[in-house]
């Protein structure tokens, strides 16, 4: 990417060229974001708005779908609700004149917890466990490296429902179903053929002349590792981290089969919230806004670390 | 996260020493390289091991038994090769990998074609094309199960944001199709979904492989007057082709494995129509809980994508040796 200034040089595409292509990267750019735009949009629609026809784009927003995502509700008459306390807040509010009274918090929370806690407790054991591994191979001669480096990665190869079978009967003899620890274990396995790949070619790239110089120093082997390669291998650690994090987060179908309850992702959870006759599509997009919130922030603070992980590595500057 | 590998590795360091004779015993201070590297390597290996191929062992086991999932307590007979036959032998299974082909060919060509030629129009390197660049790259970032999710509601016949779109453009009713309840329509369906997610993943390693090409190449042949036409056939597309390839093989092996995406919009249907191979191994298997046959079933396919993808790179790295 760090191509020589080309200011006056004949490859240089000419002002019109540069305008059209800029003109359809632009389009399609806009035309990709209309589905996420209109999730963000259904997210603070009432209900009745957001099933109209034609598609509604101006119109009142309200917390409704918020409302609905973060509470269960149940219906009452309105002479029960009539002889209730003034409401205690905008929920209150907005569930009274439907017709409903809010009966307590929806599982979104937890079931975002849970998210979290198995996205980042993955990603810190992958990359903790990727760095070493990364580390011995990069530096030392291991017998049969090249065989163990493609075994790492042809596990990547398997569909995730072929291994799901055996992992859920392994995991249901040791009750490993349904814990966040079955998950964070399974995700790190997941996750450190990659981090191991993507390391491996940034620890390459540190010269070994600074751990050398550093055991003439009087340095041993592990000192070299902690305070000379670790410090010099931050960037790539930080973008492997990213990656497995995104993975881990977005995971569906290890989630789906072997979590149900207390340890259920956000992602299995979120196509189950149902309102009153069928999908209740403003707490639906509610939900999706705040889950995809963080990767958002994380996609554009990060770009450049992050374009090195999707190419897995394979592709080299 | 900076303090685990040092925790990790001193510990077990430690406890390596301390398993060592004391005649030979070093202090941890003074660990060979190869006990380090082993010490290092171990621990991944090890989580392999356990949670990838101790699994696929006994998938591999399971495959030659008549074991049901839902039934710990009966009796596990050996079958042979009984579970392989009936798989292969099984016509819906056939139906399926066609299914899987069908969406593999055409979301891998619509990606290449739309992810090359906006590559192409980025490496244009017009203002603000950096910014541009990220905003591209959003759909892939985001979760295809939770954003799948959402487009059932921009497919819904009458309500639905495509449905309109499409009817605004073509004076169809919006109301006379039904992208994921109709036979034709709904592979469709999900093959646009996919291609609008995943587009730039090929787009970004296009626009690695055409950053490759160094500019004098570009000098050399404007010098001999070759005509832009014969510049991109000749160059570009030539010397792109590497990149291209390893993009279609990393799609090709995701999308044979595609599970949620399908599972959200379709469940596989209608009737059967984008049953994709992850959806019946995932209904035999936790479903009508064939144990025994779903990891036959699982087995072929592990074997058919691991053939697949080694022959390709064979033919990848004949092309990268030109």
């Amino acid at each position: 990417m760090n191509s020589v200034n080309t200011a006056h040089s004949v490859v240089e595409p000419t002002p019109t060229v540069k305008r059209i292509a800029g003109a359809i990267v632009i389009l399609y750019a806009l035309v990709t974001m209309i589905p996420l735009a209109w999730i963000f949009l259904t997210s603070i629609k009432s209900p009745p708005d957001s099933i109209s026809y034609p598609p509604k784009i101006v119109f009142t927003p309200t917390l409704e779908g918020f409302c609905n995502l973060f509470t269960t509700r149940t219906r009452q008459t309105p002479d029960y609700i009539q002889s209730l306390p003034a409401p205690a807040g905008a929920c209150d509010e907005i569930a009274r004149s439907r017709n409903m009274v809010i009966a307590g918090p929806s599982n979104y929370w937890p079931r975002f917890g849970n998210s979290l806690v198995i996205a980042f407790g993955s990603t810190f054991l992958a990359v903790s466990l990727g760095t070493l591994a990364a580390y011995g191979f990069s530096r030392f001669r291991v017998p049969l490296a090249d065989d163990l480096l493609f075994f790492i990665l042809s596990t990547r190869m398997m569909p995730p429902i072929a291994v799901a079978i055996p992992i859920y009967l392994m995991y249901r003899q040791f009750g490993l179903s349904d814990t966040a620890l079955g998950m964070i274990l399974l995700y790190t396995a997941v996750n450190v053929s990659l981090a191991v790949w993507l390391l491996k070619g940034f620890i390459d790239e540190i010269p070994r002349e600074y751990e050398e110089a550093a055991m003439i120093d009087g340095y041993t082997r592990l000192q070299a590792f902690w305070k000379v390669v670790l410090p010099q291998a931050t960037t790539g650690i930080a973008a492997t981290a990213i990656f497995c994090l995104i993975f881990a987060w977005n995971e569906y179908a290890f989630a789906v089969l072997l979590t149900s309850g207390s340890a259920q992702t956000a992602p299995p959870f979120i196509p189950t919230i149902i309102g009153e006759g069928g999908q209740d599509w403003p707490a639906v997009a509610a939900g999706t806004t705040i889950f995809l919130v963080p990767i958002l922030v994380f996609t554009i603070i990060l770009r450049k670390q992050l374009l090195r992980g999707i190419t897995f590595g394979a592709v080299r500057k | 996260m900076t303090d685990a590998p040092s925790t990790i590795a001193e510990r077990s360091a430690d406890m390596l020493a301390r398993a060592t004779p004391s005649k030979i015993a070093v202090r941890v201070r003074g660990l060979s390289d190869r006990a380090i590297a082993w010490l290092f390597i171990t621990p991944t290996i090890a989580l392999l091991l356990a949670i990838n191929i101790f699994p696929l062992i006994w998938a591999v086991y399971l495959s030659f038994t008549n074991f049901r999932a839902n039934r710990p307590n009966a009796e596990v007979e050996g079958v042979g090769l009984r579970n392989y036959q009936r798989v292969l032998n099984d016509a819906d299974i056939w139906i399926a990998m066609q299914t899987t082909a069908h969406f593999v060919f055409w979301t891998i060509l619509l990606q290449t074609v739309i992810g090359f030629a906006l590559a192409y129009l980025i490496d244009r390197k017009f203002r603000g094309h950096a910014f541009w660049t990220t905003v591209i790259l959003i759909p892939m970032m985001l979760s295809p199960a939770v954003v799948g999710n959402f487009w059932r509601f921009l497919y819904q016949p009458q309500i639905g944001l495509f449905n309109y779109i499409v009817s605004f453009f073509t004076g169809i009713p919006p109301s006379s199709f039904e992208m994921l309840g109709s036979v034709s329509l709904a592979p469709w369906a999900i093959i646009i979904v996919d291609t609008w997610m995943w587009t730039p993943y090929v787009m970004l390693i296009c626009l690695a492989g055409l950053r490759s090409i160094p500019d004098y190449i570009y000098e050399a042949a404007e010098v001999d007057r070759a005509s832009a036409w014969r510049q991109f056939w000749s160059i570009t597309v030539p010397m792109a082709l590497p990149f291209i390839m390893l993009a279609v093989l990393f799609r090709g092996i995701e999308n044979f494995k595609m599970f949620d995406m399908v599972m959200l919009l379709t469940g596989g249907g209608p009737g059967s129509t984008t049953e994709v191979a992850s959806i019946t191994l995932k209904r035999e298997a936790f479903e009508s809980w064939l144990t025994g046959r779903s990891s036959a079933f699982a087995i072929i396919l592990f074997v058919a994508v691991f053939g697949l993808a080694n022959i390709y790179v064979k033919a990848l790295n004949k092309v990268k040796q030109r």
